[in-house]
């Protein structure tokens, strides 16, 4: 195992080591310490290694990942996982804007709160948040699953296209074209599965409300125009 | 976008390392506003009856330090001067306000940056490293601060145009962001007898919130209106003369980060500023919501 101290060591070093290892060897891991907020901390992986960062980042940690699974034990900043493909992200605390935004695969799990804009224009990742997410999560989201344990802020999945949102709390209000679905089996089931590969198991898929997209955005209609 | 930090002492402990702890988070910000820098430090109140101005001026040397006592002491009677670098916090008998209006009017070559009991308020252009070396911020004493670094987006880089910005007395405004309505709440402002020395938007919100608050408003009230009649972006640290407030706009879409231990309350646009001060990995830290006014001290 690798430890990088990011006290001592440049950020350029830990990423480059991260992007030298072979896309195949399952066994590779590395340990981050110091991260004291910095930024781009473990980007741009295409490899199943564990990372484990042991302390608080700051912007774009674990951005387009691939394979890899990162810990973060501490809070994450802005950009957290963004455009990750693939692999998984699991965040102790809690993060702040934009997590998982356009992302197109993997899992990313937030044990805290995640803040605005969380999923935004996701295409494809699955995201479970352990606590609440902020305003305008899920905006423009395209494919994918949005499970959200505590409350939603106002504008949850405003233009959103076919991602599914699945919120056990409040939503604060429903973006443009965003309405409750129906929850059947396949979707307790879809919820169940999620909330077992995050490790949140106290949670009863029951407890949850649907959300998605009522399809009135997707055609120009000139009612809808200035 | 910029850089904005703040840091509240909640006793007497971290009091004189408050100017240290305040350069470290300043430069860390360096990234996010490398063409200017300033502090405001709430620090060495002003004796019973007097104020202190603060005032910059591009060359000042012993010699001019000389004659500025000269005639200073011409108009005041007596001035006490304390320099650092290119700034002279003045300690002036009677209102702060007033003494800082008649140094602009005598001295057409000084720019008030602040007037107050115990404000003092240091900037100008230049690597936030090379601004708080230049001020020796290092070891200075005091309560509270607030330091801003700044990418200029809205107006020019000046000295003058640097944050933070102070309209009224002990009060101070550090922002990230832009505001749309700047000129319309400018103009407004003006007739209401509020004075700008630039044409910078954060001017005018520090020059809106000195509005509210000699309307009789306290500071949170006077948020209150501010997100009612600001128009744009913004995170905003202010400082009061015993009070500390943050504010972000409803889109929040610029960073702030609050942290709080048993010593010191901290806000910053990132993290990074706030690991520098002692006990960072155990406080309590939280993103600040939007449309939400948090308020210390006051």
């Amino acid at each position: 195992m690798k430890e990088f101290n990011l006290d001592q060591e440049e950020i350029r070093g830990l990423n480059q080591h991260l992007h030298d290892m072979p896309s195949t060897d399952p066994n590779g891991s590395v340990t981050v310490t110091n991260p004291a907020g910095k930024h781009a901390l473990a980007v741009g992986i295409d490899t199943p290694a564990e990372v484990t960062i042991e302390g608080h980042v700051g912007y774009y940690c674990a951005g387009m990942n691939q394979q890899a699974t990162v810990h973060i034990n501490g809070n994450a900043g802005p950009g957290l996982a963004e455009n990750m493909m693939s692999g998984k992200v699991i965040v102790s605390g809690n993060a702040s804007q934009y997590c998982g935004a356009t992302a197109h695969g993997g899992l990313l799990v937030i044990r805290g709160d995640a803040s605005s804009r969380c999923g935004i224009s996701m295409k494809g990742v699955d995201i479970v948040v352990g606590g609440n997410v902020g305003h305008m999560s899920a905006f423009m989201a395209q494919t994918g699953r949005l499970v959200v344990c505590g409350d939603a802020g106002a504008a949850l999945g405003d233009s959103i296209y076919e991602a599914r949102l699945y919120v056990r709390g409040s939503v604060a209000n429903l973006g443009a074209d965003c309405i409750e679905k129906e929850m059947g089996e396949e979707h307790l089931q879809e919820v169940t599965e999620l909330l077992e590969a995050a490790g949140m198991t106290d949670c009863k898929a029951s407890d949850f409300r649907r959300y998605g997209s009522a399809r009135q955005l997707y055609h120009f209609n000139i009612d809808n125009a200035y | 976008m910029c850089g904005i930090v703040g840091l509240y002492t909640k006793n007497d402990r971290l009091r004189p390392e408050l100017g240290t702890l305040l350069s470290s988070m300043l430069i860390q910000m360096s990234d996010r506003g490398p063409d200017s820098a300033g502090v405001a430090l709430y620090r060495n109140p002003a004796a019973e009856g007097n104020g202190k101005v603060t005032v910059q001026s591009p060359d000042l040397d012993e010699e001019s330090m000389q004659s500025l006592q000269q005639s200073l002491d011409a108009v005041f009677g007596s001035v006490s001067l304390t320099r650092r670098a290119n700034h002279v916090v003045i300690e002036v008998p009677g209102n702060a306000m007033e003494a800082a209006r008649m140094i602009e009017e005598t001295h057409t070559d000084l720019r008030v940056t602040s007037s107050g009991q115990v404000i003092e308020i240091f900037k100008e252009k230049g690597l936030p490293k090379d601004v708080v070396n230049q001020y020796r911020l290092d070891g200075v004493d005091g309560t509270h601060a607030l330091g801003h670094t700044r990418m200029a987006t809205e107006s020019a880089v000046t000295t003058e145009h640097s944050h933070p910005f102070s309209t009224g007395l002990d009060l101070c405004l550090v922002h990230n962001g832009s505001l749309s309505n700047h000129n319309h709440l400018r103009r407004m402002l003006m007739s209401e007898g509020i004075r700008f020395q630039t044409d910078n938007d954060s001017e005018v919100a520090a020059g809106y919130l000195t509005w509210r608050l000699s309307q009789g408003d306290d500071l949170e009230d006077a948020l209150n209106a501010a997100l009612r009649d600001l128009d744009g972006f913004y995170t905003f640290a202010i400082g009061t003369k015993d009070g500390f407030a943050v504010l972000r706009d409803p889109i929040a879409c610029k960073p702030a980060v609050l942290a709080e231990t048993d010593d010191w309350v901290a806000m910053a646009s990132e993290y990074r500023a706030i690991a520098q001060l002692p006990g960072a990995e155990n406080a309590r830290i939280w993103e600040p919501e939007p449309a939400t006014i948090y308020t210390w001290g006051g």
